[in-house]
C-alpha cells in the first residue's frame, strides 16, 4: 500500500497523532476517561496502521518480535511486582499505600505504575496477535495454498 | 433502533466482511450511547477495542478463511424453544426492577456510594473508575492482565506452526 499517495500522507499524519493520544490516555487515566487497556490498544492501533502502510518487516525493523514477547510478559510482570513491593515494604499484597510516605501519592504512583504495566502487556498482545495473523497469511500463501481459493469454490457451488 | 437494525443484519447476512463492518458501526454507535450516559471509560473502551481493534483482528482472520458463510439447512427448534424461553424470563424479571436512574436504588446505595465519597479523600484522584480499577479492584485487574498475556500466547500456539497442505474441513467434504 505504500504506492497510495493519500494513504501514506494521512497515516504520517496519524501515526504520531494516535500514539501521543495513546500515551495522554495512559498517563493521565486519573484525570479523565482512560487506563491502561484503552491506551495499550490504541497504541497498538497506530501500530497495525504502520504495518499497514509500511509492511510488517519495517514494522518489525523497529519493535523486534523478540522485544514484543518480553514487553508482553514485562507488563504483567511489572504489575505484580509492585504488588510484592507492598509486600516487602510491610503492606498487603497489591497495597500501595507503603511505596510513598505520603498516601495520596503513594496510590497515585501505584495506579499509574499498575496501568504503565497493563498498557505494556495489552499493546504488546494486541501486536503480537495481528503479527501471527499477518504471518499466518504470508506463510499460507508461501507454501503454495491460495487463501482466496475458497472464496472461488464457494462461488461455484452455489 | 438503528442498533436493533444493525445487530440483525449482523445475523442475517452471510457476507463475513459485511458482518464485520456492520459489527464495527454496532460498536460506535453503543460507544456513542455510553459516551451519552457520561461513561467515558466504558464509551473509550468500546470505541477503541469494539469498533477499532476486534474490527481489525477479525479482517485478518477473514485474511485467512473463505468470505462466505456456509448456508445451513433447517433450523434447530429446542435452540429456538430455549431463547424465547430465557427472553421470556428476562423480561418477566426486568417486571421487579426498580425505576431506571432513582437515587434510592439498591445499586447506588452499597459500594458505589461509598467510592463516590471516599475516593478522593482516600487517593486524590478525580477518576473513580481509575481509581476503582487499579487500586480497590487491584487483584481483579492484575488477573485481566493475566488473562491478556494468556489469550496471547494461546493464539501464539495456535497459529506457530507453519501451515499444513490440507486446509481442514474446508477440503474433508
Amino acid at each position: 500500500m505504500r504506492d497510495n499517495a493519500i494513504l501514506v500522507v494521512v497515516a504520517r499524519f496519524l501515526i504520531p497523532l494516535v500514539m501521543l493520544f495513546g500515551l495522554y490516555v495512559q498517563f493521565h487515566g486519573e484525570y479523565s476517561p482512560g487506563g491502561g487497556f484503552q491506551a495499550g490498544v490504541l497504541f497498538a492501533s497506530a501500530w497495525i496502521l504502520f504495518v499497514f502502510i509500511y509492511g510488517l518487516e519495517t514494522a518489525l525493523r523497529v519493535i523486534p518480535q523478540r522485544l514484543i514477547y518480553a514487553l508482553a510478559s514485562l507488563g504483567v510482570l511489572l504489575y505484580a511486582l509492585i504488588g510484592v513491593l507492598g509486600v516487602v515494604l510491610g503492606g498487603h499484597f497489591l497495597d500501595f499505600y507503603p511505596l510513598l510516605d505520603a498516601p495520596k501519592a503513594a496510590q497515585q504512583t501505584g495506579i499509574i505504575l499498575v496501568e504503565f504495566g497493563v498498557g505494556v502487556t495489552v499493546a504488546a498482545v494486541v501486536m503480537l496477535i495481528f503479527l501471527l495473523f499477518a504471518r499466518r497469511r504470508a506463510d499460507t500463501v508461501a507454501a503454495g495454498l491460495d487463501p482466496d481459493a475458497a472464496d472461488d469454490v464457494r462461488v461455484d457451488a452455489e | 433502533m438503528l442498533l436493533i437494525v444493525v445487530a440483525v443484519t449482523v445475523v442475517v447476512t452471510r457476507d463475513l466482511l459485511k458482518a464485520t463492518m456492520l459489527f464495527a458501526i454496532y460498536s460506535l454507535t453503543i460507544a456513542g450511547l455510553f459516551a451519552t450516559l457520561d461513561a467515558g471509560d466504558v464509551a473509550l473502551t468500546e470505541a477503541a477495542v469494539g469498533a477499532g481493534i476486534s474490527t481489525v483482528l477479525i479482517l485478518a482472520v477473514l485474511a485467512l478463511v473463505p468470505r462466505y458463510e456456509h448456508r445451513r439447512a433447517g433450523h434447530s427448534l429446542p435452540a429456538l424453544a430455549i431463547v424465547t424461553l430465557t427472553g421470556a424470563a428476562l423480561v418477566y424479571a426486568s417486571f421487579d426492577l426498580p425505576a431506571f436512574g432513582q437515587p434510592g436504588n439498591p445499586v447506588h446505595q452499597h459500594l458505589g456510594a461509598y467510592f463516590i465519597d471516599q475516593t478522593y479523600a482516600d487517593i486524590g484522584i478525580p477518576n473513580l473508575v481509575a481509581a476503582v480499577l487499579a487500586s480497590y479492584r487491584s487483584i481483579d485487574t492484575m488477573g485481566e492482565a493475566v488473562v491478556i498475556l494468556t489469550a496471547g500466547i494461546v493464539v501464539y500456539a495456535l497459529l506457530s506452526p507453519p501451515p499444513r497442505p490440507r486446509r481442514g474441513k474446508e477440503d474433508e467434504r
